[in-house]
């Protein structure tokens, strides 16, 4: 294998549980065991895939004003952006919290699904290389904190109340780092060439 | 540093997606040259890294003039009217007395940008001397601007929340400004500036290929 920050070249070896490969010479990460199996990652997937529909259902926080009363959920925030002149934060926000996100748990259900008995799923070449490119354009974890910090703006002058869907969002949160440790690239190795 | 061989003198090629590892037969006559696993484009180095992150680093500074000095969401209710900027709104939080989000929200929108700038420039600047100078560092400092890049999205999406949410007609209404258009902006392309960097010219030192 070849450091992706320094291209120097190794053999690969097996790691055991905990260990971390490490680059000699740039101290770059080259590989890290993970024990999670592919049935542990659908699960995973799946809960995944429950809260990002939760938090997408849901509306994310509730505000108060005398008697009046006003929700809004990610898509009512997209759709505001689009109406207020600014197509581009709006075109932004659906892309990195809406399809992004979207796309890369389904294509790695798919793919795991398959990898269960070491195949390679329908269309396995071009999934794996979108996944690839899309990783650092999914921001929910951002959004998160994003939606703190309007709460406690908007808590000077408003009532605010949390709604379920910050709170999916959370989960969302902890699941999405829990994947950034799994390198997907690894089915490239672990599944054989012929086709499902 | 001869123990440790480099792909380039080795004669492979990892591949940018798949990382998987092919001899380089990028000399003999081929222009182009497919990973045998993935299909992407083979290349030995990414194409044109400085040109383009200069470019997109550039370009990137230009949109973040307007994101600090134009207003970023205008906050207005029956008496008054306020437009806020990025800064202007980080002293509203810590006046309000949420400092901790006040430093999150100063981290995310002035620290992270100005940080990616002046460490995307110092990175350029010392690969194209091909300087030998604290190279393990200068790789850690790359692989931290590659991961703090998205976080200054937050500013963005504090506006747009706060935008759909405060609609009570002539009581409080919140409007974006295009200062965040601008600020939304300079985070892709500086994104886009820190992707298309290619940080094994750090070490490829007395190498001339580019």
């Amino acid at each position: 294998m070849i450091c992706e920050h320094c291209d120097t070249v190794y053999r690969r070896r097996r790691l055991v549980r905990g260990e971390v490969a490490q680059c000699a010479r740039c101290r770059a990460v080259l590989e890290r065991h993970h024990g999670m199996g592919s049935n542990t990652l659908l699960a995973l997937l799946l809960t995944g895939f429950i809260a990002f529909v939760v938090a997408n259902v849901w509306p994310v926080v509730t505000l108060a004003l005398g008697s009046k009363q006003i929700s809004t959920t990610l898509w009512g925030t997209v759709i505001t952006m689009w109406q207020e002149h600014s197509q581009i934060v709006a075109v932004l926000a659906a892309a990195t919290l809406f399809f992004f996100p979207l796309i890369r748990i389904v294509s790695m259900s798919w793919l795991y699904w398959y990898a269960r008995d070491g195949r390679r799923a329908p269309g396995f070449v071009p999934i794996m290389v979108t996944i690839h490119y899309l990783k650092p354009w999914t921001m929910s974890e951002v959004f998160v904190l994003g939606a703190l910090v309007a709460i406690v703006k908007a808590r000077v002058y408003f009532e605010v109340i949390a709604d379920p869907g910050i709170y999916a969002y959370g989960v969302l949160t902890l699941l999405i780092t829990a994947f950034a440790a799994v390198d997907v690239r690894r089915l490239w190795d672990t599944t054989s060439e012929q086709a499902a | 540093m001869s123990a440790l061989p480099r792909a380039i003198d080795m004669g492979v090629i990892g591949c940018h997606v798949c990382r998987q590892v092919s001899r380089d037969t990028l000399d003999s006559g081929h222009s182009a040259k497919a990973c045998p696993r993935c299909g992407s484009i083979l290349h030995r180095r990414k194409p044109a890294s400085y040109m383009r992150t200069w470019a997109l680093l550039i370009a990137g500074f230009i949109m973040y003039v307007p994101a600090n000095i134009l207003p970023i969401m205008r906050t207005g209710s029956l008496n008054d009217i306020d437009d806020n900027t990025i800064l202007s709104g980080v002293i509203e939080l810590w006046d309000n007395g949420a400092k901790d989000l006040a430093v999150i929200v100063f981290s995310a929108s002035i620290v992270v940008p100005v940080l990616k700038f002046l460490l995307l420039s110092m990175l350029l600047i010392t690969c194209q001397r091909r300087s030998n100078w604290a190279q393990v560092q200068r790789a850690k400092l790359y692989r931290l601007v590659e991961f703090i890049g998205y976080w200054s999205m937050l500013d963005v999406f504090v506006v747009a929340l706060l935008t759909a949410l405060v609609r009570f007609g002539v009581l409080s209404l919140v409007e974006p400004l295009p200062g965040v258009v601008f600020f939304g902006l300079t985070v892709v392309l500086t994104m886009l500036a820190s992707m298309s960097f290619d940080p094994r010219l750090i070490w490829d030192g007395e190498n001339t290929d580019d």
